[in-house]
């Protein structure tokens, strides 16, 4: 609320800045008489600039260590018996102190725990407050700094603009520092996952049961931790996904490219944006309600045993999910493919079926081959669909009829719900989130590397 | 060109090459029939998708009511005749409704009749009675007739979805139930209205009394702290790499690097938030500020593409005219290029936003899944998203939460056709062709 607060006291401030600035540095110009270096906005700028972000850094870095601080503190004032638990015991009791503080009251309260609490919202209190008054000071001051630089020889818009640019370089490391944060917090997890589990027992391990056992002599929750059901559960769905994604898309596309008048494709094209644009959710919805069902009562009829949650409905539905997908980016690739090479083909005599075969469809095969890696990649990386859609079980079978799970469906069944966190259980779904973001991000590399050693080579 | 003979043409002269011929254009039909089938597959699957979301949810957009004779009991909501509300708003406003349905149906004795009698009407229906006697004390003493929701079977069975034929132990009404149910029907006191509630409402156990307004509201927070993030800071990256960045191998890194990150599976981002933002930072969970940064961070490679893509097709011959009337390389970009790819900004970051609308796995991952009451008044309160809610919803045993969840889709793929329709209408309307 603090941040808040002091975030809109800023812009304020800022605001304000820039009018007091500008207006100082035309006045400034009538009583010297020479003129200024830069226009006088650029004044305004400089001086928004310093009441604005000296303050946010501040606001910035406080808020990211403001936890840890005052949770050291509050340690530091805990009576003898109290600080003196096994960290992890200390750190359930800061939880405690932290929901009390929120106002969360969850089991009893021990006079020490209260008081501890009372201690946290005190200290927080006080730092919020002091936020405000530090990042208003900070503020101020640099309004005063930077008013007082104004003169007519001073180049506001060389600082201003070496600023922005500073900052349009920190906003463009964002994107690493996303990436850096996605490998370093599955990466911590997963090592210590691996320390409680081997790798080659994850790798090349048969058995799934991530169940591990409260007591020493409970019965079927070994928590065995192999991954290959996993694995060949994903697989099995992507590849049901990719014979009905495959075919239909690439035929649209052709179709679409080749064949379509201008106006049936100004209809379909926007129709198939809808196919992509509907959240995958609904796909979940609809294979679990849908196509499932459907699918169960067909098998009755055919005197197939078709599970509930069978892999065929998952797979099914998430191919049509990714049509839309391979179709528009092999229709673009299609297009891309120069007018030449099909007018010679036709020239020769060649229907247009026997043009796009064998000279069309070739020439763009390699884009083709992207565009159907970026959708395994799609189908592995894909949730909702099998969450709602396929079993929970984890099932070493390749019938596609049978119940399989994957490995997304078991990160979200892992992860949802109270869990402690330090459990193999928990840490097991950063093991398969690694897992599935490096296959992922192989697939990707493989695709881009295939699309750039290829490109424009008929240009 | 010279003359050519009259008669067939060389190639129709053999019968082999005709009849390979035929063979030919027999395949090229084939051909053309496949690419046609392929559209039409995709797009019955489409129709079918959606023809069958709305056959189940449209329903939903009505509720039952059932029209009673209430008899506001003096003797149950204030005894002592103290008009003092505290007394009342903890009356048994639940022995009301019991009342004016035995008076509807004097016949039912036994106890355990009441209590199926009972069960036609909404668990949630006390509580408007509370709120109108609350409103309005005077009302004590007095007989009013009331609209009261329905039960969720009661609905169910008036909607068709609870049939009659089917045994009795395999349904959740009873034959007698069904008997109570077509004498009021006789009577007229049973009557469907526009269901304002499914609007306005959180979620709720109780099916008849659910609403998506919590979850619209949760969504509204989390996709307002996605923009304010993910556009400010997208729109700079892309405009360094563009504009000012040097062609080096650092460059050429983020380059890759958002490429990949646009890829990446959303379960990933979603355990990103959970080891940072939960573990590392400790902030709430299930709340807005945690589904809006974790979806800033999903949402910012798209913003960031789409933004270059715009910003590229800016013509060259701009940025040199603005160059050469002395604009410095920031007041070209700023008063010149920005400008002109702003049309493709916006429209890339709407279907960025669209995406984030939808987006359901990451947010299961930090905790956005809690069954939440109340609608969240903050990006800090507890809340849960429109994608999640029909994740819950789709997960709940009871018949009249189908229809709930199909109803909610429709309102979802509602504000996405709208988002989407905004962004084409941008690119139409300001789309320039150099």
């Amino acid at each position: 609320m603090s941040a808040a607060l002091l975030i809109g006291l800023l812009l304020l401030l800022c605001t304000a800045g820039y009018w007091l600035g500008r207006r100082r540095a035309r006045a400034v110009v009538r009583s010297v008489g020479q003129p200024l270096h830069s226009l006088p906005g650029y004044y305004g700028y400089y001086v928004a600039l310093w009441c604005g972000l000296p303050a946010l850094f501040t606001l910035i870095v406080w808020v990211a260590f403001q936890d840890s601080v005052l949770e050291n503190l509050v340690i530091a004032a805990l009576p003898g018996t109290t600080a003196d638990q096994a960290p992890e015991l200390l750190g359930l009791f800061m939880n405690d102190v932290r929901n009390i503080a929120q106002g969360i009251v969850a089991g009893e309260i021990t006079p020490e725990l209260k008081a501890a609490a009372a201690h946290y919202e005190r200290l927080q209190s006080l730092a919020q407050w002091s936020l405000i008054g530090v990042g208003l000071a900070l503020g101020i001051a640099g309004f005063v700094f930077a008013f007082h630089r104004i003169a007519p020889a001073f180049r506001a818009r060389v600082s201003v603009e070496r600023t922005v640019r500073i900052l349009l370089i920190i906003a463009s490391t964002a994107s690493i520092f996303t990436t850096i944060g996605i490998v370093l917090s599955v990466l911590f997890e997963s090592i210590r996952f691996f320390s409680i589990v081997p790798v080659h027992e994850f790798l090349f391990g048969l058995q799934w049961s991530p169940q591990t056992a409260l007591r020493e002599d409970q019965v079927g929750s070994s928590g065995a931790f192999g991954a290959v059901p996993l694995f060949t559960g994903t697989l099995l769905i992507t590849a049901i996904a990719m014979v009905v994604a495959v075919p239909v898309g690439l035929f649209s596309a052709i179709y679409m490219a080749e064949y379509a008048r201008p106006w049936v494709r100004d209809l379909v094209k926007p129709a198939l944006e809808i196919l992509a644009g509907i959240p995958t959710v609904v796909y979940g919805f609809f294979a679990a309600l849908t196509v499932a069902p459907a699918l169960r009562d067909a098998g009755v009829t055919l005197g197939l045993d078709v599970a509930s949650e069978s892999a065929l409905a998952a797979g099914a539905v998430m191919g049509i999910m990714i049509i839309p997908f391979i179709s528009s980016l092999s229709d673009d690739i299609i297009v891309a493919v120069p007018r030449g090479l099909r007018d010679g083909s036709l020239a020769m005599g060649a229907t247009k079926s026997e043009t796009i075969i064998r000279v069309v469809l070739p020439a763009a095969l390699p884009g083709i081959v992207a565009a159907c890696l970026l959708a395994i990649s799609r189908a592995i990386g894909e949730t909702m669909i099998v969450v709602m859609a396929a079993g929970l079980a984890a099932n070493l079978t390749a019938n596609p009829l049978e119940a399989v799970t994957t490995v997304t469906v078991q990160i979200v069944t892992l992860l949802v719900g109270d869990q402690e966190f330090d459990s193999a259980k928990t840490l097991a779904a950063f093991a398969l989130g690694l897992a599935l973001f490096l296959i992922t991000l192989a697939l990707n590399v493989a695709a881009l590397f295939v699309v750039r050693k290829y490109r424009d080579r008929y240009d | 060109m010279t003359d050519r003979p009259e008669g067939p043409e060389i190639w129709q002269r053999s019968a082999r090459a005709a009849r390979h011929n035929r063979r030919r254009h027999r395949a090229e039909w084939r051909f053309r029939v496949y690419g046609l089938s392929a559209v039409i597959l995709a797009l019955a699957v489409l129709g079918a998708l959606l023809g069958s979301i709305t056959v189940k949810g449209h329903s939903a957009f009505v509720l039952t009511h059932v029209e009673l004779e209430v008899f506001y009991d003096p003797a149950i909501l204030d005894p002592d005749g103290t008009g003092n509300s505290a007394i009342i708003g903890n009356a048994n406003f639940a022995k009301l409704i019991k009342q004016s349905l035995v008076s509807v149906f004097p016949d039912v004795t036994k106890r355990n009749d009441k209590r199926a009698l009972a069960k036609l009407v909404s668990q949630a229906a006390r509580f408007e009675l509370r709120g109108r006697v609350l409103e309005d004390p005077s009302l004590i003493g007095t007989h009013q007739t009331v609209s009261l929701a329905a039960s969720g079977d009661l609905d169910m069975f008036v909607k068709g979805h609870i049939p009659r034929d089917v045994p009795e132990s395999d349904r959740r009404l009873s034959d007698k139930q069904i008997g109570w149910i077509d004498a009021l029907d006789a009577s007229s006191a049973i009557e469907t209205r526009f269901n304002i509630g499914f609007f306005t409402n959180g979620d709720s156990r109780d099916p008849e009394m659910a609403g998506i307004w919590g979850a619209v509201v949760g969504s509204f927070y989390t996709l307002l702290i996605t923009l304010v993030l993910a556009f400010p800071i997208g729109v700079t990256t892309a405009i360094y790499l563009e504009e000012f960045a040097p062609k080096n191998r650092w460059t050429d890194l983020i380059e890759v690097n958002i490429n990949n990150l646009a890829a990446v599976p959303s379960i990933i981002f979603g355990l990103l938030g959970l080891a940072i933002f939960l573990q590392l930072f400790h902030l709430p969970r299930s709340a807005p500020i945690v589904g809006g940064l974790t979806l800033m961070i999903m949402t910012l490679p798209t913003i960031i593409i789409a933004t270059r893509a715009a910003i590229q097709a800016v013509p060259p011959s701009i940025r040199e005219a603005a160059h050469g009337l002395g604009a410095s390389p920031l007041q070209v970009v700023l008063h010149h290029v920005l400008p002109l790819a702003m049309p493709g900004i916006l429209t890339g970051t709407i279907i960025g936003m669209a995406r984030a609308l939808g987006e359901t796995a990451p947010l299961l991952m930090i905790g956005m899944v809690a069954f939440i009451v109340d609608v969240p008044g903050g990006p800090f309160d507890p809340s849960t998203v429109m994608p999640v809610q029909i994740f819950l919803w789709a997960d709940r045993p009871e018949r009249a939460f189908l229809e709930k969840t199909s109803a909610a889709i429709l309102v979802l793929l509602v504000f996405l056709v709208l988002m989407n329709a905004l962004a084409v209408y941008l690119r139409k309307r300001f789309e320039k062709r150099w």
